[in-house]
């Protein structure tokens, strides 16, 4: 009996490091600490996919609406079409919104790079750059908003056809709109932080992380609503 | 406690995502700009978006370099909501056949 080593302790000499699926079962396991990042970006990461899951019931109930309706569906080409010198061209200020929110994301991301190599300077211009871009953003998607109106689509009528097609639209844009007017807020706080040197005095700017991955999360949800409302 | 190390990436790398998805953005935009219809504008439509948000969430939201559980623990979920549309495009399809059948009326 006391010759067989006692088998805890035994495990806790050998220590092993599992891959693949052992390393998931043994990460999950044993009422310890799953996962190996810090507290705030885990925290983060289940905030994000909640928030998918209201985006896709969003999309999904977009999807049922424009399926069941018996009336044409308003062709989302010539709806957002813009008039520039003279000639129609389609969907020219979503083009545009896309690229200023893809742009917003490649800042925040070098922020965060920069972040990381404690350089706070630079780390909060590019914050205040993405921040100033995100406003850009609902700027622009106030403008579409207000073109729309005086063109008469409501929540519950448009002149070219089904009337879900406003209901969904002021849904999950303005939806999406909202959380790009969060991000504005919340990055120039976090940014204001790292330029008075908040995090150089903790040394540690995991923050400017996290608060990018919620960023980067607005950017992706515009990737499925431009290709599921504006392009379908 | 053992920690992931800090996300540090050179600098290249972000900018070429950047430009990899500026191009996928212009090409989803060029497929209605030339007015692509039918199965090649769907396929081409969803293909551009999966790779954008697949390059979105690999690289710049560092997914690519988390552990696996993080990984499955963030990315298996979403799957339901895939199973959950799927169900209610049967549905919304069911649904838009009965309106023909006793509430069609001419507009």
């Amino acid at each position: 009996m006391e010759n067989t080593p006692h088998p805890i302790r035994a495990a806790a000499v050998e220590p092993t490091t599992p891959h693949g699926w052992q390393a998931i079962v043994a990460d999950w396991s044993s009422d310890r600490q799953t996962f190996k990042t810090p507290w705030g970006k885990a925290m983060m990461w289940i905030f994000l996919l909640s928030d998918s899951f209201i985006f896709g019931a969003f999309l999904t109930a977009y999807m049922s609406v424009r399926i069941a309706t018996t009336e044409a569906w308003p062709n989302p080409g010539e709806v957002f079409a813009l008039t520039i010198a003279g000639r129609e061209i389609p969907l020219i200020l979503i083009a545009i919104m896309t690229f200023i929110l893809i742009s917003s994301s490649g800042t925040m991301a070098i922020a965060v790079h920069y972040a990381y190599r404690r350089e706070r300077q630079k780390t909060a211009m590019l914050m205040f750059v993405t921040a100033a871009l995100g406003a850009c953003f609902v700027v622009m998607q106030a403008l579409e908003w207000s073109k729309l109106i005086s063109e008469g689509v409501r929540p519950w009528a448009n002149p070219w056809g089904a009337p879900q097609f406003g209901s969904t639209f002021f849904m999950i844009t303005g939806f999406h709109g909202l959380h790009v007017t969060l991000g504005v807020i919340y990055l120039s706080i976090i940014a204001r932080r790292v330029l008075k040197g908040f995090y150089a005095q903790r040394g540690n700017y995991e923050t400017v992380e996290i608060a990018g991955l919620y960023w980067h999360f607005v950017d992706l949800v515009w990737v499925f609503i431009f290709a599921l409302f504006y392009l379908w | 406690m053992e920690h992931t190390s800090p996300q540090q990436h050179p600098i290249n790398l972000y900018l070429k995502i950047w430009a990899l998805l500026f191009v996928l953005s212009t090409m989803s935009y060029l497929v209605d700009y030339f007015h692509i219809q039918g199965y090649l504008r769907w396929f081409l439509i969803i293909a551009f978006m999966l790779l954008k948000a697949g390059l979105i969430v690999a690289v710049f939201m560092h997914m690519l370099w988390e552990r696996l559980a993080l990984i499955y623990a963030i990315l298996l979920p979403p799957l339901a909501v895939l199973v959950f549309a799927g169900m209610m495009a049967a549905e919304s399809n069911h649904v838009f056949l009965t309106r023909l059948l006793y509430f069609a009326h001419p507009h």
